[in-house]
């Protein structure tokens, strides 16, 4: 039986003029705001901490207790919030900054309360233009109302919400590249440790990196509390989730479902959301959480969304993003371009990424060219290897006896995003290594001409 | 083309006031330089050093870095289509070659009109609504070969395509190459409540009140 739909984040985006202030005020806004002023930053702090909201952004982890990361005594400490969606697949962020800004704002004021967060930078992401349109309007509709700013609502609360604006990189979702960005520098990722920047964030101070839909949350919580909160999803994942469901479903879409209790099938196949494969045909694969993470299959379907099991089957729910495979798709050409979108968008730090991740590429474009050589199979593995040594994470086979692998992988770079680039070569070649095969034989009959482009300059 | 005009330079220090450290309001700064002149030109990089105290060659290492500035003319329309993994699925691969095909270009170059540009990009965060692309970034949304012919033959004449367009009225508009948002913060003088200078330790004042 699939939990009933509710809808916490996204209630207001079926009005029209959702993204207006009098919308908001008009359907319960700013009263989370109102009530986290009436109380102590500390209760309010707790009140997070208890509702244990888990970050929406792809590591999952609890915004209460990240933001008691930050040192005792070291100010002024910063919240960064990170609009910087670009992970393959994902497409929820950007629908609440340019549909509901006003709830996104409310979450930021809250935090910055709880925490004592003393400025806010809001970054959106560059090619996101009418996001950015929406967040300047509310914010400025929002300064004139004195929700933020000075004096906040009469209170000895003040705090601005600066509204900031990246220009096309990949890499600045990770929050270490995301700061460097913020601080008007090339976005490439901090060595770690510290492994938070709660520690040793922007300019060198305390800061919270949250992700635009973790926030989004914090209103209602504080409205209702987190024991209502906690009534809808499981018990470790509390509340409700965004996800993106793209590809061959009959009805691709955003659908808010009960986080932890609602399964892969349910989401997939239910009337209610997407309604099963197109065309009635059969499920080849499907990437649960974004292009970084490793792919599931028919087997992994009655997973609940949640992160645990999810990670214990191999793979990880990310950033909300599911992409789904027909039996008409070309694994090898899928791989690809996954891997692809890595070798383009690895910022060049770390050499096994930088060069990796470009050979990777390069490896597959022979393959699905035609040039592909027999040993090819194994130099993907073997680069792949480099990248993240070991077992890489990867769903369990049963009727050819193979067991999943958990997830993270391990990594030889600063960042997750050269191993990202690993997850679709072991998935692909793991479950469809004959169409690798294939097309590498092909080679041997010989290259077809093909004269579609020959007039073409 | 050139440094910022007098009234963008009033633009950029209303922005650089709004960070703690000047070297921040960079790559809002390049958007706007962006904006004045269609791409980011070398005169302007000098000037946004000038503005925000760090050396020409520091402005380019971040420019660089950042695959929205152009440092050379763009056409009047930047065609963005994604052909990432969800779009590829539903067809934006075929997308692309149609689009390279109409307008006789290959991605990543300019007609000889000067009008259209084309990119093959990655993940728009559209994903729902594959195949994607966006003009100038303004989104389109389950865009077919006959829908991009629309569009182009829309721009050609002058017109705002309205086919398969993601919003209507002015969101919807396609302004010219480097404008981003239509809006712009501005924080009242009575209403700002001040950047946290990193430099000047102490708690909030409601923490330390409550």
């Amino acid at each position: 039986m699939t939990a009933p739909i509710v809808q916490l984040v996204t209630s207001r985006l079926h009005h029209a003029d959702s993204y207006t202030l009098a919308r908001f005020e008009a359907t319960g806004g700013y009263e989370g705001l109102r009530k986290a002023l009436s109380m102590t930053p500390a209760a309010v702090h707790d009140e997070i901490r208890a509702a244990t909201l888990l970050g929406r952004g792809g590591a999952g982890f609890p915004a209460g207790v990240k933001w008691g990361f930050t040192p005792p005594g070291v100010w002024p400490r910063y919240l960064v919030v990170n609009g910087d969606e670009s992970e393959p697949g994902t497409y929820k962020d950007r629908m609440l900054m340019e549909r509901d800004p006003h709830q996104l704002i409310e979450g930021c004021l809250i935090a910055c309360y709880a925490a004592g967060l003393s400025q806010c930078f809001l970054y959106v992401r560059g090619e996101m233009a009418l996001a950015q349109t929406r967040v300047a309007t509310a914010l400025n509709e929002a300064y004139a109302a004195q929700y933020v700013g000075r004096n906040i609502l009469g209170s000895n609360f003040s705090v601005d919400i600066v509204l900031h604006w990246g220009a096309g990189a990949y890499i600045v979702g990770e929050e270490t590249a995301l700061i460097e960005s913020l601080e008007g520098n090339r976005g490439m990722p901090r060595l770690k440790p510290p492994y938070f920047p709660a520690a040793i964030g922007l300019y060198g101070k305390p800061t919270v990196v949250n992700n635009v839909e973790t926030l989004s949350n914090l209103g209602g919580i504080i409205v209702r509390g987190s024991e209502d909160y906690k009534q809808y999803g499981s018990e470790s994942s509390p509340g409700t989730r965004m996800f993106a469901v793209s590809g061959h479903v009959r009805r691709p879409g955003v659908y808010e479902v009960q986080h932890g209790v609602t399964t892969f099938r349910e989401l997939l196949y239910d009337e209610q959301f997407c309604g099963g494969i197109r065309n009635g045909n059969a499920l080849k694969a499907f990437i649960p959480g974004g292009g970084s993470s490793p792919w599931f299959f028919e087997e992994q379907l009655d997973l609940p969304l949640e992160a645990r099991p999810v990670g214990g089957a191999g793979s990880m729910l990310g950033s909300g993003a599911i992409v789904v495979m027909d039996e008409t798709t070309d694994a090898v050409k899928a791989c690809l371009r996954v891997v692809r979108f890595y070798a383009r968008e690895s910022c060049g730090k770390c050499t096994p990424c930088r060069e990796g991740t470009s050979w990777l590429e390069t490896i597959l474009q022979r393959i699905v060219d035609g040039h592909g050589r027999p040993a090819d199979i194994d130099m993907l593995l073997d680069v792949g290897d480099n990248i993240s040594p070991g077992p890489y994470p990867a769903a369990s086979w049963e009727s050819e006896g193979l067991a999943a692998v958990p997830f993270p992988p391990k990594q030889t770079t600063i960042c997750p995003l050269g191993p990202s680039a690993v997850a679709p070569v072991v998935s692909a070649l793991r479950r469809f290594r004959p169409e690798f095969e294939a097309k590498i034989r092909r080679r041997a009959l010989g290259i077809p001409v093909r004269v579609e482009d020959s007039t073409h300059v | 083309m050139s440094r910022l005009s007098p009234q963008n330079e009033a633009v950029a220090h209303e922005i650089i006031s709004r960070y703690p450290w000047k070297k921040s309001a960079l790559i809002p700064l390049l958007h706007l330089a962006q904006e004045q002149d269609g791409y980011v030109s070398d005169e302007a990089m000098v000037h946004l050093g000038e503005l925000v105290d760090v050396s020409p060659a520091e402005v380019l290492g971040t420019c660089s870095f950042y695959e929205m500035f152009k440092r050379e003319p763009v056409g009047r329309y930047l065609v963005n289509i994604c052909t990432n993994i969800s779009c590829q699925l539903l067809g934006g691969e075929e997308l692309l070659h149609h689009a390279e095909h109409a307008l006789g270009i290959k991605a990543g170059n300019t007609t000889g009109d000067g009008l259209f540009t084309i990119e093959d990009v990655e993940c728009i965060a559209a994903c729902t609504e594959a195949p994607c692309l966006t003009v100038n970034y303004r989104y389109f949304y389950k865009v077919e070969d006959g829908d991009f012919d629309a569009i182009v033959e829309d721009l050609r004449n002058g017109r705002q395509p309205t086919r398969k367009a993601a919003e209507s009225g002015p969101e919807g508009q396609i302004p010219p190459h480097g404008t981003l948002a239509l809006q712009r913060q501005h924080i009242p003088a009575d209403r700002v409540a001040g950047n946290a200078d990193p430099d000047r330790a102490s708690a909030p004042v409601w923490l330390e009140q409550a």
